[in-house]
């Protein structure tokens, strides 16, 4: 396997979904290619940053319309029941 | 890769110490949102019956959640609003016709990529197909390459990553961006992610790489060794 090939199958590489024989013929040109490694190890981080990053707070106008529409259609939904 | 190998360490592990000690202090009624899956199907069943306070608790659990993905989907606050409240309002029109095959939070998730992209589309009509094919694979070899060191988003205070992320999102094109929201943001799986789209598993799965790819070589810009921040 070449850079190319690597590069096209970084994603099932690092969500674990690569045929063994793909991911061994995979590692193999990672043992003597660092610029290949550098990318997986970079697009791994990228994700588990976005993965990782907080969950914000609603801001306190968009919760409160939320929520006010939510009962809304709940009493809606009694009156129809 | 899933995001839920992120959380278990976090959230997941609280589980362990049973669901009366996850209470939280400042709402003792209230369990932290994104905690306890195991109990997400007793809620459901409980809304179903007609428990307001029940669905409530639905809406209380997910909404930030879902205002990041129609906010990542739409990038326009009142859009994302938008989306976001018409997904919640769906979902409890449409809750007898759940049929529990899937996560509640699965199919909220799929209402409201929906809700999101029907916006993206409207404000975007002729910029915008998710199932357009991809054309060529030129574009796909990392240009820049640069040691970004050990933990490099831990050179940057919260609000400052909070912002990068935001940007990098931000420049992502429509399609790819919302393949990554669902597939590595809110933890859909290929399969999901591509029913939720409407698309392929090969389409969601060479979207996801190049989102990913695009992603990485944005961040470099920022995570690069030696760049000043």
């Amino acid at each position: 396997m070449n850079c190319d090939g690597v590069i096209r199958e970084i994603s099932d590489y690092i969500d674990g979904e690569l045929v063994l024989a793909v991911r061994h013929e995979l590692e193999r040109h990672l043992e003597h290619c660092g610029e290949c490694q550098m990318v997986i190890d970079q697009t791994r981080r990228t994700v588990e940053i976005f993965c990782g990053s907080e969950l914000v707070e609603l801001p306190a106008d968009v919760k409160s319309r939320l929520h006010a529409a939510v009962k809304r259609k709940m009493a809606e939904g009694r009156q129809q029941a | 890769m899933y995001c839920a190998t992120f959380e278990n360490g976090i959230v997941q592990s609280g589980l362990l110490a049973g669901l009366g000690s996850l209470l939280s202090a400042s709402n003792p009624h209230r369990l932290p949102s994104g905690v306890a899956k195991e109990d997400e199907h007793l809620l459901v069943a409980a809304a179903k019956s007609g428990d307001a306070a029940a669905f409530e608790e639905l809406v209380e659990r997910y909404e930030r959640k879902i205002f990041r993905l129609t906010m990542n989907i739409t990038r326009n606050k009142e859009d994302a609003e938008d989306a976001m409240q018409d997904a919640f309002m769906k979902s409890y029109s449409h809750l007898k016709d759940f049929d529990g095959d899937s996560r509640f939070y699965t199919w909220l998730v799929r209402i409201a990529a929906n809700e999101a992209l029907m916006r993206l589309r409207k404000r975007r009509p002729n910029q915008f197909s998710i199932d357009e094919p991809i054309q060529g694979e030129e574009d796909l070899m990392p240009v820049e390459l640069e040691d970004w060191g050990p933990s490099p988003e831990q050179r940057f205070a919260q609000t400052e990553m909070r912002e990068i992320l935001s940007g990098v999102i931000d420049d992502l094109e429509p399609d790819y961006r919302t393949v990554f929201a669902l597939r590595d943001v809110e933890e859909l799986s290929t399969e999901e992610t591509a029913k939720a789209l409407g698309i392929s598993v090969p389409a969601v799965k060479s979207r996801l790489l190049r989102a990913r790819l695009k992603l990485r070589q944005k961040l470099n810009r920022y995570f690069r060794q030696g760049e000043t921040n």
